[in-house]
């Protein structure tokens, strides 16, 4: 590694380092002149270059805070022109013709329960893949299996869509007429869309998209589980599970949540496979069931992508998705809390 | 604590069984999660491979055929993805780059950089739909221009950035500080000792960065969705309002019935969808394990 940057300093710089000090030293003349010309040079490479590296941090900056500053201002003629409550009501007509009734009632429902359920999946499998591979298995076979469900996050979310629509969901039929019929009687699992395109579907779909996050996350803190607590628990008896419950999971914990967050926010702005596999549903009202069809914020603004053709219309739509931001800037900000928590 | 050790000093057969169970949920945690990947991988392989396999498919678009008649390739969407993928590129790696520079070289330690981390972190978490109705927003509800592929590309930018901009300043960060000051002992002005010494030492870790960030832009939907039409035909210009790519294509074929030629085709732009991405993705690790190994 020390080598070959080395004679990068070497090559590179000659030319610059030669004018400078030992041409002055070998003509006898005033070191100080020739300082102030090299002193020159740097400043104004050194000026523009660090402005350059400014201006980067500023646009980054400039850019969370604009979004949320234009999608508020375009929203706000639609909200003022709002008919219906935008928090409570479940109502969605943008239509010209009509006043303006548009509320997140629904919206809002379907994207916390789509994303909740995705993460009470998605969580146990991801600390129980992050033991597996930091507790159980040698360091090669660990990182081997890392890497296999690492590749889950490569896959692109409209494949998962379709697999989700084609393949995942008419397989788990019989499943859910079991389910529902089992448990039916709770409204949570009680009678919801005819296909296999409900929350349930696009549920496990985002659990599996939010898999590789959370489980790359906890891999991480629970490797750094300190030697001395493992082998003190090993030492006093523990078995494999008492010794992780007693030192690896109280070490990991926050991390563990952290990453839990950074799966949720994932989970509430996908857009395209939520889109693809949840069937949109006509009946006005919230059906609580997770055998309900529906739209998240997200899928609802993607589904009507090619329709902003009314400024009204496209306000309706973007105070959704200006929603949609508050509400994943918010866990995303909780996420970094929590994992900075940790590094103290 | 006592109660602990109590618990602990007498190892009976209840103890020993819940741990074999936990071992064994352990075990099957790790085989549902592959489960999804190699059953996305065989289906979409299988469905896909007819479609691939003829000529036809990379050297023509879809201009004068329906879902209903066969023939005719992915030309215009591969081209198309590649085409906003490059832009989204140009104009992302360079912002990326200076921030990370920005981060490391100028303000690490202080309250701005910690300002400018978090703005990244939030940037990493903004939904693309989100950045897709931004960029809507400012381009063609303040502005008033039309949809096109470059807003598509801007949009993506926004996703590109945070991948980049954290690859190039972990990479920044484990470039030992002996190397600034050789430079710097050798009159090097700073801004050159950057661009001489930090950048070439880290450049594979930023290659990582931006090929990763490449692939996840490349798979993204939504912000085409919204900012770009989609189109059977090859068209080149990036400021045209009608673009094909992958993405989109399958989209706009997800329910075309399984009987219909067009079915395969969607099969088909989901197969070269992941060989693109999955392809970028192992080229990323391998980029990374390659310099790992010179380090050694």
């Amino acid at each position: 590694m020390a080598d070959e940057p080395g004679a990068n300093v070497a090559t590179t710089t000659d030319p610059e380092a030669a004018v400078g000090p030992s041409a002055s030293l070998s003509n006898g003349k005033p070191v100080s002149t020739s300082n102030l010309h090299f002193a020159n040079v740097k400043h104004g490479g050194d000026r523009s270059f660090r402005a350059g590296a400014i201006a980067a941090a500023v646009i980054v900056v400039l850019l969370v805070a604009f979004v949320g500053v234009f999608l508020a201002v375009i929203a706000t003629p639609s909200l003022r022109r709002d008919t219906v409550n935008f928090f409570t009501s479940t109502q969605w007509n943008v239509g010209a013709d009509a006043p303006l009734q548009f509320g997140i009632a629904g919206l809002l429902w379907t994207t916390a329960l789509t994303s909740v359920v995705a993460m009470l999946l998605a969580v146990p499998v991801a600390v129980g893949t992050a033991l597996l591979v930091t507790q159980y298995v040698p360091g090669r076979i660990g990182s081997l299996i890392g890497f296999v469900i690492d590749l889950l996050a490569a896959v692109p979310s409209i494949i998962f869509g379709l697999w989700g629509l084609k393949l995942l969901g008419p397989f788990l039929g019989p499943f859910y007429a079991w389910l529902q019929h089992v448990l039916g009687w709770i409204p949570l699992f009680s009678k919801g869309v005819e296909s296999t395109g409900n929350v349930l579907t696009a549920s496990i779909v985002l659990a599996i998209m939010i898999l590789p996050i959370v489980s790359a996350m906890s891999r991480d803190v629970f490797s750094q589980t300190p030697r001395d607590h493992i082998e003190a628990a090993l030492a006093l008896g523990a078995t494999k599970w008492e010794m992780i419950r007693t030192a690896v999971l109280p070490y990991g914990q926050s991390g563990v949540i952290a990453a839990s967050m950074l799966g949720l926010g994932r989970a509430l702005g996908e857009t395209i496979a939520v889109m693809i596999i949840l069937s949109q549903t006509n009946t006005p009202g919230i059906n609580i069931s997770i055998f309900a069809g529906g739209e998240t914020f997200a899928s609802k603004i993607a589904n009507n992508a090619q329709e902003f053709d009314s400024p009204a219309k496209t306000g309706a739509y973007i105070a959704a998705g200006l929603v949609l931001f508050v509400v994943t800037f918010a866990v995303n900000a909780i996420a970094r809390v929590v994992a900075d928590r940790r590094v103290r | 604590m006592s109660a602990t050790s109590t618990t602990l000093a007498a190892p009976g057969g209840g103890r020993r069984a819940k741990d074999a169970a936990i071992r064994g949920l352990v075990y099957l945690s790790a085989v549902v999660a592959v489960v999804p990947l190699v059953w996305i991988l065989v289906s979409i392989v299988s469905q896909g491979l007819p479609a691939i396999l003829s000529a036809a498919w990379w050297t023509q678009d879809l201009a004068g055929t329906t879902d209903r008649k066969a023939g005719g390739g992915a030309l215009h969407a591969i081209i198309g993805t590649l085409e906003i993928g490059l832009v989204t590129a140009i104009v992302a790696v360079p912002i990326a780059v200076m921030g990370a520079i920005f981060l490391i070289e100028y303000a690490r330690g202080t309250k701005w950089a910690r300002l400018v981390s978090f703005m990244v972190d939030i940037l990493s978490g903004i939904p693309s739909i989100v950045a897709a109705l931004f960029i809507y927003t400012l381009m063609i509800t303040l502005l008033g221009l039309g949809r096109s592929a470059i807003a598509a590309s801007f949009a993506l930018v926004l996703l590109m950035l945070p991948t980049v901009l954290r690859s190039t300043e972990e990479m920044l960060k484990l470039v030992p500080d002996s190397l600034r000051e050789a430079s710097y002992a050798l009159g090097v002005p700073k801004w050159r000792t950057v661009v001489d010494v930090v950048i070439p030492t880290a450049f594979s870790g930023i290659a990582t960065g931006v090929i990763l960030g490449l692939a996840r832009v490349m798979g993204e939907t939504a912000p085409l969705l919204i900012l770009v039409a989609y189109a059977r035909n090859l068209y080149l210009s990036p400021t045209t309002s009608n673009m094909g790519t992958l993405p989109t294509m399958i989209n706009s074929g997800r329910n075309v019935a399984e009987a219909l030629p067009g079915y395969e085709r969607v099969w088909g732009a989901a197969l070269t969808l992941i060989i693109l991405v999955m392809g970028l993705n192992l080229l990323a690790r391998a980029v990374a394990r390659a310099s790992r190994l010179k380090d050694r």
